[in-house]
C-alpha cells in the first residue's frame, strides 16, 4: 500500500472519530441536566408534594398543588383556544397554497414563531389584564396560545402537503362535498402528524415563563377561577428558586423535576403517536 | 337503436390560458366501451375529468360547451351529483388508506354520511366485490386496511368502490398502466362484465387493449378529437392520416 493511500486511510479515521466523539459531546449537556435536576429534584417528589399547597416560611414540607393544578388549567385552555384556529388555519394554507391570504397569513405564522415570549406575555398584558383590570390565568393562557398556534399551524399545513393529491381526487370522484373531503378523508389520513405537532406546541408552552409573569401573575392559594391569577410551575419555580429560603428552594427543585417528567412524557407520547396512528399511504 | 348517454357539445378545456380540449363533438352510446388514445399531452385525462366535473377542482381550470348525461347539461347540475352518476377510476390505485376493504367499497356511502342497514351494507361489498372478482380472494379479511392488498388488488377495489355507487357511467384513466399482466388481464376482463350495467370511457396507451376491450375508439391528436368510429374500423382503415400515423407508430 501506498504511503499516499495509508494517509488519507488516517485521514478518514480522524474525521470519522471527530464526528463521533462531538456526537457524544451534544448528548453530555442534556445528559447534565438530566441528572442533576433528577438528583435534585425526585427525593422532594411524594403524594404529598403534588396534594399539599405550599407552606410560610419557616415551617417545612408543603407541596405545589397549587402550582400543578394551574399549570395543568392555563395549558389546557392555551390548547382549546390555539388547536382549533391552528388546524383550521393549516388547513386552509394546505388548500389555497397559492392565494394571497395563504402568502401573507403564512409570513404573519412565520413571524409569530419568530416573536420573544416575553414581547408576547406584554400583548396579552395589555389586552386583557389591563382592561379588565386583574391579572388571570385567562390572560395567560391566551398568551400561550399565541406561542402554540405557529407550532399548530405549520405541522398541519406540513402533515397535510405531504398527503398525496390523488386521495383527495378519490373523495371528490366519489361525490363528497368539501368539509366532508376534509374532515373523514384528509385530517384522519393526517392525524399522527398533526396531533405530534399539537403535542410538541404543548411541550413547548409547558415551560413558558415569561408570557406567564404579567398575565397569570402566580398565586400562593389553590384556584380554579380562570378569571383571577393562577399559579404554575414555571411562576412558581421562578419565585421560589430566587427565594433566600432553603425550603423553598427544595420546592422549586422538585417542580423543576415535575417539569422535565411532563416535557419529556409528551416527547415519548409524541414518538409513541408517530409510530402508532401513522395511516400507511 | 342504441341510446346516446353521454354527449359533448363543443366541449372546449383550459388550465388558465392554455387552450387544452378544443371544440369536441362525440356521442357515446349506452352499455358500450369507448376507447380514448391519442399521444402523450393531446388532453385526454383533460376530457375526461372535464365529463365528470373534475377539471375544475384545479386552479385556473375552466371549461366551456355542453357536456350532456342523458340530455342534461351537467355543468348546469351540482357537482357532487354528477360524480354520484358518473363514476371514476384512477391510474394509480387510490384506496383510503385509513379505512379498511370494506369500509373502502362503500367509502361513497360512510364517508357522504348516508347510513345504511348492516345487511344492506354487507350485500353491497359482496356483490361490488364480486363484480370486479375480488370477493374470493378477500373476503376473510374485509377488515384489514385497503392498503395492504397489492397493486392489482387496489385497483379492482377502487373500482368495486366506484361500482358500489351504482353510477351510470365509469370514467377510468389508464387504469392499467400500474399494474403487471396479469393483473391487467383481470382487470380487461372486468371491462367486458362490467359493460352489461355501466357505459365505460377509458383512456389507454395500450393499444390492443383498445382493440381488445372497447367498442368504440376516440382519438385525441392536439386537444382536437380528429376521429371516433367502430374500434375495428379505426385500427384496419382508420380514416385520418394522423390517427394512422399514431397506430403504425410512426410519431415520435
Ligand atoms: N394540472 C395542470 N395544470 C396545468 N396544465 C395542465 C395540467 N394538467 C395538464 N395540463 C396541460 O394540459 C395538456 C393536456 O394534458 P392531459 O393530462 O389531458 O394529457 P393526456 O392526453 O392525458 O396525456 P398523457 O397521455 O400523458 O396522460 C398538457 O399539455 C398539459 O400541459
Ligand atoms: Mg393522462
Amino acid at each position: 500500500m501506498s504511503v499516499h493511500v495509508k494517509y488519507r486511510i488516517g485521514k478518514s479515521r480522524v474525521f470519522q472519530g471527530l464526528t463521533i466523539l462531538l456526537s457524544v459531546a451534544c448528548v453530555v449537556p442534556l445528559l447534565f441536566i438530566l441528572v442533576y435536576i433528577i438528583q435534585a429534584g425526585i427525593t422532594k417528589i411524594n403524594w404529598h408534594f403534588l396534594t399539599n399547597l405550599p407552606k410560610p416560611v419557616g415551617e417545612s414540607g408543603g407541596g405545589i398543588a397549587n402550582a400543578l393544578l394551574g399549570s395543568i388549567i392555563i395549558i389546557a385552555l392555551a390548547s382549546v383556544i390555539a388547536i382549533p384556529f391552528g388546524i383550521l388555519c393549516g388547513i386552509y394554507l394546505s388548500e389555497n397554497k397559492k392565494s394571497k391570504l395563504a402568502y401573507w397569513s403564512r409570513l404573519c405564522v412565520d413571524i409569530l414563531q419568530g416573536v420573544p415570549s416575553i414581547v408576547i406575555g406584554i400583548v396579552a398584558y395589555f389586552w386583557l389584564v389591563k382592561p379588565t383590570g386583574s391579572f388571570s390565568a385567562l390572560s395567560g393562557s391566551v398568551a400561550l396560545a399565541i406561542m402554540m398556534l405557529p407550532i399548530v399551524v405549520r405541522s398541519t399545513e406540513e402533515t397535510l402537503l405531504l398527503l398525496p393529491d390523488s386521495l383527495k381526487e378519490a373523495a371528490y370522484a366519489l361525490g363528497m362535498p368539501f368539509h366532508r373531503v376534509i374532515l373523514k378523508v384528509i385530517l384522519p389520513c393526517g392525524i399522527s402528524g398533526i396531533l405530534s405537532g399539537v403535542m410538541l406546541s404543548i411541550a413547548r408552552i409547558t415551560g413558558e415563563t415569561a408570557p406567564l409573569l404579567f398575565t397569570a401573575f402566580g398565586n400562593p392559594y389553590l384556584s380554579t377561577n380562570i378569571l383571577k391569577p393562577m399559579q404554575s410551575l414555571p411562576l412558581l419555580i421562578f419565585n421560589y428558586a430566587t427565594s433566600p429560603y432553603n425550603d423553598w428552594h427544595d420546592l422549586a427543585w422538585g417542580a423543576s423535576c415535575i417539569l422535565l417528567i411532563w416535557v419529556l412524557t409528551l416527547n415519548i407520547i409524541t414518538k409513541l403517536i408517530t409510530r402508532k396512528w401513522k395511516v400507511q399511504l | 337503436m342504441e341510446s346516446t348517454i353521454v354527449k359533448a357539445v363543443d366541449y372546449n378545456a383550459y388550465f388558465g390560458d392554455n387552450h387544452v380540449v378544443k371544440n369536441v363533438n362525440i356521442e357515446i352510446p349506452r352499455n358500450n366501451t369507448i376507447a380514448v388514445m391519442g399521444p402523450s399531452g393531446c388532453g385526454k385525462t383533460t376530457f375526461l375529468r372535464g365529463i365528470n366535473r373534475m377539471h375544475e377542482l384545479i386552479p385556473g381550470a375552466t371549461a366551456k360547451g355542453k357536456i350532456l348525461l342523458n340530455n342534461e347539461d351537467v355543468l348546469e347540475m351540482h357537482p357532487i351529483f354528477v360524480r354520484l352518476k358518473i363514476g371514476m377510476v384512477f391510474q394509480r390505485p387510490n384506496p383510503f388508506p385509513n379505512l379498511s376493504i370494506y369500509d373502502n367499497v362503500i367509502a361513497g356511502y360512510k364517508l357522504n354520511g348516508i347510513k345504511l342497514p348492516k345487511a344492506e351494507k354487507d350485500k353491497i361489498v359482496e356483490h361490488s366485490l364480486t363484480r370486479v372478482a375480488l370477493w374470493n380472494e378477500v373476503k376473510d379479511s374485509l377488515t384489514k386496511k385497503g392498503s395492504f392488498l397489492s397493486g392489482g388488488q387496489q385497483q379492482r377495489l377502487c373500482i368495486a368502490r366506484a361500482v358500489a355507487m351504482e353510477p351510470e357511467v365509469l370514467l377510468f384513466d389508464e387504469p392499467t398502466s400500474a399494474l403487471d399482466p396479469i393483473s391487467t388481464s383481470t382487470v380487461e376482463e372486468l371491462f367486458h362484465e362490467l359493460k352489461k350495467n355501466y357505459t365505460l370511457i377509458i383512456v389507454t396507451h395500450n393499444m390492443q387493449q383498445a382493440a381488445r376491450c372497447s367498442d368504440k375508439t376516440a382519438f385525441f391528436y392536439m386537444g382536437e378529437l380528429v376521429e371516433y368510429g367502430e374500434t375495428k374500423q379505426m385500427f384496419t382503415n382508420p380514416a385520418d392520416i394522423r390517427t394512422q400515423n399514431y397506430i403504425t407508430g410512426r410519431f415520435s
